[in-house]
């Protein structure tokens, strides 16, 4: 087991090194005056072009750009993202803890709804729950994240006016928050304010949680519930399910005990990957709600041509997504014994 | 698949061709797939005579003039040549969005306009002065365009190396297999971004990042069928009778690996064009006013509230474009699980 994490991790560099060959490699397709557009900063820098492009070397060979990128990226020097206006590896620090937050509060709704829906609709194949829970994933599972987004939002937000604005806070408590900040401790707004005991932050942010944990719940629960469903149907009709009926135990503990326990295994994996897969910023949920994550950062960079931004992004989310893999194959290993690294 | 059809015919039982081969009764069987196929096929309609359905504008994009005509008229005319112009290869200004007049505040279905060429009444209302029906039309074209040049050049890719990894084996499979290892390690949407924000915004780029990601699926898929079909006692026999490789790829491992990506294909037709849109309506991969879907949505972003009075007003901007984006997702999911399945040999129903 160790010998495979060690191996997995190994692969991480690999992944990364691929990945920062590639985007320099990309922008070798783009004229030197056109890549040093991403160093500008200002007005001064943008009249002497031929200076900037000197400066950073952007008219040598491909091999050197990148080994003066990968000097500065050594030291902790990832560039300037123009598009939240710091430098990138600041800014990561910044907005990675309110991915984190809107994933951490999306997990449970996921996670548990999926389950328990697939779970009673395999439980009662073809009844009504069944029809209903298949009806309901083929809907939800096809519409696009950006449109159900939409959806809600125009249902909760335009015609009932229930829900709030875009963003982390209402507009007033971010002019309250100039004044009293709350203090920083995990950067996740919700957990900081609850810590500082600041009850009206705490609910603002819960209130703006509720539309973005709907839309990501909806849309990533569709595959979920297909997969409990089947696994729990196919080991119903295993031979430990009939010997466990056959010695006397109640239905629930049969089907919750012994059935289901064993049915979640494949679901582990795909509701590991989703979570692999909202902590690498979930792009366009982040940028309809208006959620100051590393998706929504990673959408703005790339509307507005920042390299520096663009690139640190794509490693970040290149990066947590290995790392959960890796610790998806291992809890799962964990969870069921059958399974032996090699 | 070849060689068992083949054999059954010579045994001189009823004689299996395409339609009455056992996927295709499945297929036939299963209701959902109608539903799915009709919505697929009212799609290709409203793609294939986009030009006829919302027709090139007096006013509003260069599509006219590209066309090298005065009136729209003449594109209703199958005999003459503007018509088969239009239909089968439009000037690329007829995918600019007809934008009727600058106001960014939506006007609603069939309320007339006035314009400089007199009024205009676009069927469903405008958004940022463009036209929806034609955004949608057109979009449906390009949602078409987009699929099958990405699905096509994925397949070929894929396929190619994924057969010349799984038959030769040794460093090509390997050097390729850690390739695809690489890429699919990462969220595909995170590399699509990165590509088509490089590169910048056309369909022709938003294309390329998507044929660049998407062949690592089909080539681990077609290398791992190969590696089954491979062993067989068919391919010993054919290298047996002196078959040369590529012959021996081309004609008898590719089309017995050839059923779990057709599944897949079906599916990615359709997933395709909807990660297109959501990529638009970020405001990466298309330009500004090309028809596209993820455009329309992105205007009705900014009309959600409604007015004071009536909080629907502008209930149009997002209903159409929502709408015929989750007909076109069902569409062809439906027809594509239902090929899934049909194809699936280890469900017998």
């Amino acid at each position: 087991m160790f010998a495979f994490i060690v191996r997995r991790l190994l692969f991480l560099p690999v992944v990364i090194f691929v990945l920062t060959i590639f985007i320099v490699g990309l922008l070798q397709l783009l004229s030197p005056e056109q890549r040093a557009a991403a160093f500008i900063q200002n007005d001064n820098q943008a009249r002497n072009l031929q200076l900037v492009i000197r400066e950073h070397g952007l008219d040598k060979p491909f091999l050197v750009q990148y080994w003066n990128w990968l000097k500065a990226a050594a030291q902790g020097n990832l560039g300037f993202s123009k598009s939240s206006n710091l430098p990138v590896l600041d800014t990561i620090k910044q907005r990675f803890p309110s991915t984190l937050e809107l994933a951490l509060y999306s997990l449970i709704p996921l996670i548990g709804f999926g389950i328990w829906l697939g779970t009673l609709a395999g439980l009662n194949k073809n009844k009504f729950i069944d029809q209903f829970a298949r009806v309901f994933a083929v809907v939800t599972g096809n519409i696009p994240t950006f449109v159900m987004g939409i959806i809600l939002v125009v249902i909760f937000y335009g015609l009932l006016g229930i829900a709030p604005g875009p963003g982390q806070v209402s507009p007033e408590n971010q002019i309250y928050m100039l004044t009293n900040p709350v203090p920083t401790r995990t950067g996740m707004l919700s957990i900081d304010a609850l810590l500082a005991g600041n009850w009206v932050i705490f609910w603002d942010v819960i209130h703006h949680l509720i539309l973005p944990v709907i839309t990501l719940t909806t849309v990533l629960n569709a595959n979920l519930i297909m997969v409990t469903r089947g696994s729990m149907i196919e080991t119903l009709n295993q031979d430990f399910v009939r010997t466990a009926r056959a010695k006397g135990l109640s239905e629930r503990t049969v089907n919750i005990k012994h059935a289901r326990r064993n049915a979640l295994l494949p679901v582990a994996t795909i509701a590991g990957f989703q979570v692999a897969a909202l902590l690498g910023g979930a792009v366009i949920t982040e940028t309809i709600f208006a959620w100051p994550g590393i998706g929504s950062w990673g959408a703005d960079a790339a509307s507005r041509f920042d390299v520096p931004g663009i690139l640190g992004f794509a490693l970040l989310a290149g990066i947590v997504t290995v790392v959960m893999n890796l610790v998806v194959d291992i809890l799962y290993a964990v969870i069921d014994p059958r399974v032996r690294f090699d | 698949m070849a060689a068992t059809a083949r054999a059954t015919a010579s045994v001189g039982e009823k004689r299996e061709t395409f339609w009455t081969s056992r996927p295709l009764r499945r297929l036939r069987r299963n209701k959902l797939a109608w539903v799915g196929l009709t919505l697929v096929i009212l799609f290709t309609i409203l793609a294939a005579f986009a030009p006829l359905l919302a027709p090139p504008p007096l006013i509003g994009n260069n599509c006219l003039r590209d066309l090298g005509v005065s009136q729209p008229a003449a594109v209703y005319n199958p005999l003459g040549s503007t018509f088969w112009r239009a239909v089968l290869i439009p000037p690329a200004s007829c995918y600019q969005i007809t934008r009727i007049n600058f106001k960014p505040e939506p006007s609603p279905p069939l309320r007339p306009i006035r314009t400089d060429a007199g009024p205009v009444r676009p069927l469903l209302g405008t958004a940022n002065g463009y036209d929806v029906w034609y955004g949608l039309v057109w979009g449906a074209r390009t949602a078409f365009k987009l699929a099958i040049t990405v699905v096509f050049f994925q397949l070929l890719i894929g396929i190619t190396l994924g057969a010349i990894s799984g038959y030769f084996g040794g460093w090509i499979d390997n050097l390729l297999q850690r390739f695809i290892e690489v890429i699919l390690s990462f969220p595909s949407l995170v590399l699509v971004i990165v590509i088509t924000a490089i590169l910048g915004p056309s369909l022709t780029n938003v294309m390329i990042a998507f044929i660049a990601v998407g062949w690592a699926g089909y080539a681990r898929i077609v290398r791992g069928d190969v590696l089954k079909v491979r062993i067989l006692e068919f391919v010993d026999g054919a290298r047996a009778l002196g078959v040369s490789d590529l012959r021996l790829i081309v004609r008898h491992i590719i089309p017995n690996a050839l059923t779990t990506i057709t599944a897949i294909a079906v599916l990615d037709l359709g997933s395709l064009p909807l990660a297109a849109a959501g990529l638009s309506f970020l405001g990466i991969g298309l330009p500004v006013g090309f028809a596209d879907w993820g455009q329309l949505i992105s205007f009705a972003r900014a009309w959600i509230q409604g007015t004071a009075d009536n909080r629907l007003a502008y209930w149009y901007v997002s209903f159409y474009p929502a709408l015929t984006i989750i007909l076109f997702g069902l569409g062809w999911n439906l027809l594509g699980s239902a090929v899934r399945d049909a194809v699936d040999p280890r469900d017998n129903g």
